[in-house]
């Protein structure tokens, strides 16, 4: 049970926090859950050793779940390379946001029920990494969903936190729903939702059709691409990835730990999850491919506009993650891994340390406030050193090795859909760099901009703040070529074991290997290029964005403006919605059922009620007219029934 | 010299006798003894139960046919006397306060009475019209007993105008009746239907038609129902309460003997006319109701809906259908009698008030009233397990039996939308504010007790319904010989 103890412990903080944080008070509620998180992170570490370094792959049945005809699920805890790794990194990330959120939500009124949705999700994360079939991995899939619209929302006051909690659970039902669909067409053609029954018969399915309304569609190619529908909701893939920015408007630690380190790598995570599947499809595999280049690009470029220091972060989540899944789409699973699991660590603590920024600025967010703070917070400054130079690329750093072998193998696939991914993930790797330092000077170097009583009170966070930090920095500095042998160099066939397929003709980490060099030092260049650029425009000459803003107006309205996905999806979907809602509520529910039903029937019963009223003239001549007519009628009635 | 026998018809030459010696009375002693005539007159009534009860319990015919006694008969005799007793207890304090003392009024009451058990006896068409306008003359006086109030006098007027034209279609009916069967008497009547195989001649069918006409007028069901709010309204309160309580009972019961006595075996022929005066009265009780604003034209179409009800059962025709309507008219009689009773206590600086809006906070000032009020409410408003629901029950059920489901569905339906105004009743006392609240010492030790002996049958009616229904259905048993 041991094994299983990372996955639950998380689970009894939160039923604890959550049921009876009245009870033992906020300072209880933090210690159970923080408490609950530690252990769960020393067993989760035994787990990655375990199963992950020493190979005891396992799977930990739990209880039976669903149990009907054919259908069978059980509850368990599926541990190979991959669900370790993920819990691993998991735990440890979670467990040090649960300890920085002592700090940065000291002030909130509700701390027992934060820190209980923060375990709640943590528990629900560990379950979808641990699924062993495609009904729990939904499970925790829904279950990380509501756990986010929670935290999105946590302050429920704020009028933005609330909508913002609304687009991102409906976002996701879009993706969902293709999941859902996905998992229906499994069972349908697998008649199982065991992961190991599935992958088994998978090499059987190829070429197969699937009817459907009198369209044949390919087998896995369907499958693969509506399950690819829920990663892109659930990772912010472009066109479903309007969420994630405005998902900022929950607390910060929350943007850490789900928005960037966790739950939207769940996308990625079920893809490599699912590489015996996406291995057979190849055109799911090409679709995966451009989807994640287009991503990595698009959000590259908003993110050179932002001004909130959060939402800067939050497009350069959703680049990475376009990173991961073009990685994965060239086949190229272990290093999408890789940079997951880099990405979690120097993300958490770019966002935490975006969280220390807020904090020390009286919470403010927007960077044209701040500046020429770093000698006030240090700390603070050199943490988002690190973290900005682990996700431009910059060697030593993590970010570096995670993903210069995605870019390599995206060159090695050789396929159109490659070459677009390495041009694209080049290039963002420079916009990258490039909104990094931006971030960067214009938050910590400069003028100080925020005003005299905010200045006055910039101070360094507590300890219980930056002590996570460092865990996570350090993290950033070495899980790159710590773990870089293991997933993607030499050691990656016995590491991975069975967890990941990759065909032997597709496998880029292999060719990777062996690219000329100028594809090798691209993406270093690209980083120095783009910190640079940062340079000559935010230190040496400030101005001078100012200046490329006018001169190029139009393009930087469009990219200010996200392309316009909002405005888009709200001309789109949310305007129709909202009549075709209205419509159906006032005619249809007011007019026709509560018209013709309930108020309908009231109304014509006051009407008779005042008909009846009125009929009561006073006048005896009436009445007796009423009495007489009354005998006529049913005299005539007799007169005519038995004329008949 | 052949003997006439007395027995049977004793209690209604006790009350005649007695009539008389009260009227003496109250001639010689004058108006100021009202209120002890006025016992008198209870213990008259009380004795006559008592003759009634302890009277021949069979079938026994008299004076030639023209009169009857049976378990049926008993059975209304005994809700009419009590009725009636009630009628006056709760008049006692009323006329005395409000210048309505005068001796003539119990007189009046036994006098209508003792016509409501000439009614209930009938066997003859001449006997069912002598008792009819004993009772009705006796009624259109009481109607006009403050006849220095002009609402008093017009409703008198009213009553007894349109009470005449009821009665000449009810003579017309007879002298149709009699021309189709050469009878007057209901055997005889019986007999010559039978005779022709239970085919009825038009002009049969046009008496029954007229007959009923007048009969309806009696019970006020629709269309011959307009009197009743006007007169309901005007005429003063306890003599609303007695035309609400013991002539419904007596007028419903000849109705019932009438329909299925002489022409029981017509039953196909005369069932439309009850449905559709029944379905009238339902509806029109239910609709009519929600807009009042007075208490007592409420409650006058209330016990228009009421009698819509308990003509379902007569409509049903067969044994359980007569016996949901004797159980439904003893239920009614009781609810009645206890609203009217807190009707009499709406008083407000000494006058009495007759809105409904007056009764706002009557759960704070008069807590007992209002949860009596409550209970005969919820009780008329057919809420189990109050006794109005088990009247209702019995005469769905019988309407069912007889295979009239549209009936019963638009009674069920009717009595949905009559909960409505009974409810609103009981939210005006329990969760509106009191404007001015009604006079603390408005109930006098008579007519609380009268609230509560009622609340307390309806409220504990499901507990040991069984005195009813046995004696209820012992007395439909009487009017289906084997």
């Amino acid at each position: 049970m041991l094994h299983a103890a990372p996955v639950f412990l998380p689970l009894l903080g939160a039923i604890i926090a959550g049921f009876f944080g009245r009870l033992i008070g906020d300072r209880g509620s933090q210690l159970v859950t923080c408490g609950c998180m530690v252990l769960a992170a020393i067993t989760g570490a035994y787990v990655f050793y375990d199963v992950a370094l020493m190979g005891h792959t396992r799977t930990v049945e739990i209880a039976s779940w669903i149990v009907s005809g054919s259908f069978d699920v059980t509850w368990s805890v599926r541990l190979d390379a991959l669900s370790a790794t993920m819990i691993g990194m998991i735990s440890l990330v979670a467990c040090m946001i649960h300890i920085y959120s002592c700090g940065y939500m000291a002030h909130d009124a509700s701390i027992p029920r934060f820190m209980a949705y923060l375990s709640l999700f943590t528990f629900f994360m560990l379950m979808l990494v641990s699924a062993d079939n495609f009904v729990q991995l939904f499970f925790g899939w829904e279950g990380v969903g509501l756990a986010s619209y929670l935290l999105i929302g946590f302050w429920y006051h704020k009028p933005s936190a609330n909508a913002a909690a609304i687009k991102a659970f409906i976002v996701n039902r879009v993706g969902d729903f293709g999941f859902a669909l996905g998992i229906f067409a499994v069972f349908m053609v697998y008649d199982s939702v065991g992961f190991d029954a599935v992958f088994a018969a998978t090499p059987g399915k190829v070429g197969t059709t699937i009817n459907f309304l009198g369209w044949n569609f390919d087998t896995l190619t369907t499958i693969c691409l509506l399950l690819f529908i829920g990663a892109m909701g659930k990772s912010a893939q472009l066109g479903l990835h309007t969420w994630l920015p405005d998902a900022m408007e929950g607390p910060t630690p929350v943007s850490a730990l789900i928005h960037a380190a966790t739950m939207v790598t769940a996308g990625v995570f079920m893809v490599c999850r699912l590489s015996p599947m996406f291995e057979y499809a190849p055109t799911a595999l090409a679709v995966v491919t451009v989807v994640g280049a287009s991503t990595a690009i698009f959000a590259a470029t908003v993110g050179l506009t932002q001004y909130d220091i959060k939402r800067v972060i939050a497009y350069s989540t959703c680049s990475q993650l376009g990173y991961m899944f073009f990685a994965a789409g060239v086949s190229a699973y272990s290093a999408a891994m890789f940079h997951l699991i880099t990405h979690a660590f120097f993300k958490a603590l770019l966002f935490l340390g975006a969280g220390s920024v807020i904090h020390a600025m009286s919470d403010e967010q927007d960077m044209r406030k701040m500046g020429g703070i770093w000698k006030l917070i240090p700390v603070t400054y050199a943490l988002m050193w690190i973290g900005n130079l682990a996700l431009a690329g910059v060697p030593p750093f993590a970010g570096f090795f995670s993903k210069d072998i995605m870019l390599e193998a995206a060159y090695a696939a050789h396929s159109g859909v490659g070459m677009y991914a390495f041009v694209m993930g080049t290039f963002a790797a420079l916009l990258t760099a490039f909104y990094s330092w931006r971030l960067l000077f214009l938050t910590f170097h400069g003028a100080p901009r925020a005003d005299h009583h905010t200045m006055e009170h910039v101070h360094e966070s507590p300890q219980i703040m930056l002590a996570p930090l460092y865990v996570l920095a350090i993290g950033a500095v070495i899980a790159g070529f710590a773990l870089n042998g293991l997933f993607v160099g030499d050691g990656r066939a016995s590491f991975w074991g069975n967890a990941i397929f990759v065909l032997p003709d597709h496998d880029t980490v292999e060719h990777a290997h062996h690219v000329p060099l100028w594809v090798k030092l691209a993406p270093t260049v690209a980083a120095v290029l783009g910190i640079s650029g940062a340079y000559l425009a935010y230190i040496v000459s400030p101005e001078m964005p100012g200046r490329m803003i006018e001169a190029f107006r139009g393009i930087w309205l469009f990219l200010y403006n996200k392309w316009y996905f909002d405005e888009l999806y709200d001309f789109l979907f949310v305007r129709p919605a909202f009549w075709l809602g209205r419509g159906l509520w006032k005619g249809g529910d007011g007019a026709v059922i509560d018209g013709l039903g309930p108020d309908g029937i009231a109304a014509t019963t006051i009407a008779a009620a005042r008909r009846a009223g009125r009929l009561q003239t006073g006048y005896v001549y009436h009445y007796a007219f009423a009495m007489l007519i009354g005998v006529v009628i049913l005299a005539s009635f007799y007169l005519y029934r038995m004329g008949r | 010299m052949t003997s006439i026998p007395l027995m049977p018809a004793l209690p209604e030459i006790w009350l005649a006798a007695a009539g008389m010696a009260l009227l003496m009375i109250g001639v010689f002693r004058g108006d100021k003894h009202t209120r002890s005539l006025s016992w008198l007159s209870v213990l008259v009534l009380l004795v006559a139960v008592f003759l009634v009860i302890n009277g021949a319990s069979g079938r026994t015919v008299a004076f030639g046919g023209q009169f009857v006694t049976d378990a049926f008969a008993i059975f209304v005799k005994v809700l009419v006397l009590l009725g009636s007793a009630v009628s006056i207890v709760l008049a006692l304090d009323y006329i005395e306060r409000e210048d309505m003392g005068r001796f003539e009024y119990p007189v009046l009451i036994v006098l209508a009475t003792l016509g409501m058990l000439v009614m209930v006896s009938a066997n003859d068409l001449i006997t069912l019209y002598l008792g009819l306008e004993l009772q009705s003359l006796a009624l259109y006086v009481v109607a006009a007993f403050q006849r220095d109030r002009i609402r008093s006098t017009e409703a008198g007027l009213k009553y007894f105008v349109l009470g005449a034209l009821s009665s000449g279609m009810l003579l017309y009916g007879c002298s149709l009746i009699y021309g189709s069967t050469g009878a007057t008497g209901f055997e005889a009547i019986a007999q010559a239907v039978a005779d022709n195989e239970g085919a009825a001649s038009i002009g049969l069918v046009f008496g029954i038609v007229f007959l009923a006409a007048g009969l309806a007028f009696k019970v006020s069901a629709v269309p011959f129902h307009m009197w009743t709010p006007d007169v309901y309204e005007g005429a003063p309160t306890p003599v609303t309460a007695l035309f609400a309580i013991a002539p419904k009972a007596a007028a419903i019961a000849l109705f019932v003997r009438v329909m299925i006595g002489p022409f029981g075996e017509l039953v196909i022929d005369w069932r439309p006319i009850l449905i559709a005066i029944s379905i009238g009265s339902m509806g029109l009780g239910a609709v009519a109701a929600i807009n009042q604003t007075n208490i007592k034209r409420l409650l006058a179409y209330s016990s228009i809906g009421n009698m819509g009800y308990a003509l379902v059962g007569l409509a049903a025709g067969t044994e359980s259908g007569i016996r949901g309507v004797l159980i439904y008219m003893a239920i009614y009689l009781v609810m009645t009698a206890g609203s009217f009773a807190v009707v009499l206590s709406m008083r407000q600086g000494g006058k009495m008030v007759e809105g409904i809006s007056d009764l706002a906070g009557l759960s704070k000032t008069h807590p007992a009233m209002a949860l009596a009020f409550a209970i005969f409410l919820f009780s008329l408003a057919g809420i189990p397990p109050l006794a109005g629901f088990f009247g209702k029950l019995y005469v769905f059920l019988a309407a069912v039996e007889a295979g009239l489901y549209p009936l019963a569905v638009i009674g069920v339906l009717a009595s949905v939308v009559g909960a409505y105004y009974y409810l609103r009743i009981i939210k005006i006392m329990y969760f509106d504010e009191a404007k001015e609240p009604l006079d603390k010492d408005a109930i006098g030790r008579s007519i609380g007790t009268v609230q509560a002996v009622s609340a307390i049958l309806i409220l504990l009616f499901f507990v040991w319904p069984s005195p009813v229904l046995t004696s209820a259905a012992m007395a439909a048993r009487a009017l289906f010989p084997a």
